[in-house]
């Protein structure tokens, strides 16, 4: 009777046991989930070029001031777009270039994020092309001239007559050595 | 249900008492459910104690507008603190001593399943509480974060900050180790002829807590891992600057965030099932729905976690799905309310200091689960999310909810504990001192939200003043009255009237069938269930 009991407890004990590992494996497999729903449902999609605006006419009766911001977080380089701002037709075909150099004497990865002011013009925002899809390395003193190919969505809100793209680059932590171990791994 | 002999005293005495340690090395060694018991609501009153003192802390600050007596961080850290503090030290301790003193008694077990494993859950938890408590003390001071560890102030903080997340691990821990123990005794402890929809509502509310327990604190174990793993190790789940992404750790968290609300509020369910037919003299009503709504409130509460989080840029489809699966708790939280009340319709009730906190529970309760629709509703939350509204409402969710029925819990159970009533005229007072001042303390602060005062901020708009200073004086007030309640208390311990077996006259259950105090064993033999007529 006792040593049923205890065979019994030991059997519960396992299962529950078992449900709390794989409960902690869910918690990580919901990094993958939640990366594959973003993607599907088109959520947070910064690091993939919009689709191209398709038959769409330029729109010639209005202009939209696109003013360019840089900001640098705990990068030791220096970021700046090559013009403060543009005026462009909604629909029109715009191509902008950023500069940035590496002001160390060791190579950088960093990774830009932009983001849109006012917030709303986010979605009429269609970059094709943009520094801000891949991490930048950055040799010692390297400088480099960074392209944007983007067009506005002509169904931009009337009101909105100036949208603001800032991006921010962030240091990638660890991946300073990334570019270095093909070439020269030490001690193999 | 009635056992025909209530022998589980009677050779209780007999044996495995004298060879006990003595002393401290009793306390520390122990595997009796009943030490361990008490030990968690000691500790869990501990808790309380600090992380309420940290809460006077933060409305003394909030008395007047502009910054008085702490620095805006050191507030941040108070916030923080008490949130984790309360929630992990005080409220899911308590309800796990009630659950080791009395679901062995009410089953007809001798002890718990794992008498080992039990005394393991218990002493880990005084080292997180340390830890917690003394992350306040090392450089950069402790989290700031607030108690849900949003990154990406969370990636940021200094060492406090890896302190706190090896408190919640060892919490974890300890919770699922518990839990475990709590399942297995409830699945295969009961008394033979006590099926499991024939056993007392506690052990029902304890069943589903523990595997939602099991289930989601291995979730928040990983979550805060991550958090550890971006600090230190080079990782980027939630580091932006590598490429991941800040509101995914808000989807973890809150899929553990949420069914921990039910944790909380689950056993507290129990008690009161208990505590309302006990003193309105009638069996609960509708006992087989109240056990399909606990189970369908466990359920439901793992898909709607993202209503905590309507304005990080969620879909409308999104928003639109969390709220009406959120609304949709409503309905089985309505059957237990309902039941609830027509367990006392026509029934010979009497008031004594546990039904008030359990009549005091329901009331409030409802309200704080009426403020939880409306918060439910994404249109009105974008307007009140981050504000005091959202403050007032879990308070009287966790207050008024979870510890007016822990309150209950105690007043009616402290007979069997300490074999002593306590003092009715004093436990009374401590009701309506808690339930008066609670009320100062927290239903202004709907009006501080509505108006737009932010929470989590030391300073706040000169129109605020007036409503901030009653809503401090409410909180002195009740951090003051439960001084009275360690006064009750230690008064029952040290003697008082004599506790008959069955000191209530409506209760039910195995519990009520050995002596009060209740001997250091029961039930070394399964008590005979001749007809079970009733349930708890």
């Amino acid at each position: 009777m006792n040593a049923n009991r205890n065979a019994d407890n030991r059997r519960v004990l396992f299962r529950l046991l078992a449900v709390a590992g794989l409960m902690f494996g869910f918690g990580y497999a919901m990094v993958p989930m939640y990366q594959k729903f973003c993607e599907i449902t088109g959520i947070n999609n910064l690091l993939n070029p919009d689709d191209a605006l398709r038959n769409t006419q330029v729109d010639t009766s209005r202009k939209v001031t696109v003013e360019f911001d840089a900001n640098l977080h705990g990068l030791p380089w220096s970021f700046k777009p090559g013009q403060t701002s543009v005026s462009v037709h909604p629909g029109e075909l715009v191509h902008v270039v950023y500069r940035v150099s590496n002001t160390r004497n060791h190579p950088v990865t960093g990774q830009a994020i932009p983001s849109y002011g006012p917030q709303l013009a986010a979605a009429h925002f269609k970059k094709l092309e943009c520094f801000c899809f891949a991490r930048q390395t950055l040799g010692p003193g390297e400088s480099r001239e960074m392209p944007v190919v983007f067009s506005i969505d002509p169904a931009l809100p009337k009101e909105v007559n100036t949208i603001t793209l800032s991006y921010t680059f962030f240091e990638v932590a660890g991946a300073v050595a990334e570019p270095a171990p093909q070439q020269r791994r030490p001690g193999a | 249900m009635e056992a025909t002999h209530a022998h589980g005293a009677g050779h209780a005495h007999g044996d495995g008492h004298s060879h006990h340690p003595k002393g401290v090395m009793r306390w520390i060694t122990t595997t009796n459910h009943k030490d361990i018991g008490t030990m968690y609501l000691w500790f869990s009153f501990a808790m309380f104690m600090v992380g309420g003192a940290m809460a006077l802390i933060i409305r003394a600050e909030l008395f007047q507008p502009g910054l008085q007596y702490v620095e805006p961080e050191f507030f941040n850290q108070m916030i923080t603190l008490h949130g984790l503090i309360m929630v992990f030290g005080a409220i899911m301790p308590a309800f796990v001593g009630f659950a080791n003193w009395m679901i062995p008694m009410m089953i007809g077990a001798p002890d718990m399943a794992f008498a080992r494993m039990n005394n393991w859950s218990f002493w880990l938890l005084p080292p997180a509480g340390i830890l917690l408590t003394a992350s306040m003390f090392v450089p950069g001071g402790a989290a700031g974060t607030g108690w849900t560890l949003y990154p990406p102030l969370s990636i940021q903080m200094g060492i406090g900050m890896d302190m706190a997340i090896f408190a919640v691990h060892i919490l974890g821990m300890s919770s699922i180790m518990g839990s475990i123990n709590i399942v297995t005794t409830i699945l295969n402890l009961r008394a033979p002829g006590m099926p499991l929809m024939r056993m007392p509502m506690f052990c029902w509310t304890w069943l589903i807590t523990g595997f939602l327990l099991i289930a989601v604190m291995p979730v928040l174990a990983g979550a805060v891992t991550m958090i550890l793993t971006d600090r230190h190790f080079g990782t980027s789940f939630f580091s932006a600057a590598g490429g991941g992404d800040p509101v995914l750790f808000q989807h973890i968290f809150w899929f553990f965030g949420h069914p921990e609300v039910y944790i909380i509020a689950l056993p507290a369910f129990g008690v009161v099932s208990h505590v309302i037919p006990a003193f309105a003299r009638k069996p609960i009503f509708g006992y087989t729905s109240m056990v399909y709504a606990i189970a369908s409130i466990a359920l439901i509460s793992f898909i709607v976690w993202a209503h905590h989080m309507y304005v990080v840029g969620m879909p409308v489809a999104g928003q639109l799905y969390f709220m009406y699966a959120t609304i949709l708790i409503a309905v089985p939280t309505g059957v237990k309310v309902f039941n609830w009340v027509a367990t006392m319709w026509r029934g010979s009730m009497t008031f004594e200091t546990p039904m008030l906190f359990a009549l005091g529970f329901l009331f409030l309760f409802t309200i704080g689960g009426f403020t939880g629709l409306v918060l439910s509703n994404t249109a009105i939350d974008v307007q009140l999310q981050d504000t005091y509204y959202v403050v007032a409402h879990f308070h009287y969710v966790m207050v008024a909810g979870a510890l007016f029925s822990a309150f209950a819990a105690v007043y009616y159970w402290l007979p069997k504990w300490t074999g002593h009533m306590y003092d009715e005229t004093l436990g009374q007072w401590h009701f309506w001192l808690s339930i008066i001042s609670f009320n100062i303390a927290f239903f202004p602060q709907h009006f501080l939200g509505l108006a737009g005062m932010p929470r989590r901020i030391p300073d706040y708009a000169l129109q605020f003043v007036d409503f901030n200073q009653v809503s401090t004086i409410g909180a002195f007030g009740f951090g003051l009255s439960q001084l009275l309640f360690l006064y009750v208390v230690l008064k029952a311990i040290r003697g008082g009237v004599k506790a008959a077996a069955k000191p209530w006259e409506g209760a039910t259950g195995l519990e009520w069938t050995v002596p009060s105090p209740a001997p250091y064993h029961t039930f070394e033999e399964p008590p005979v269930l001749t007809e079970a007529k009733g349930h708890a």
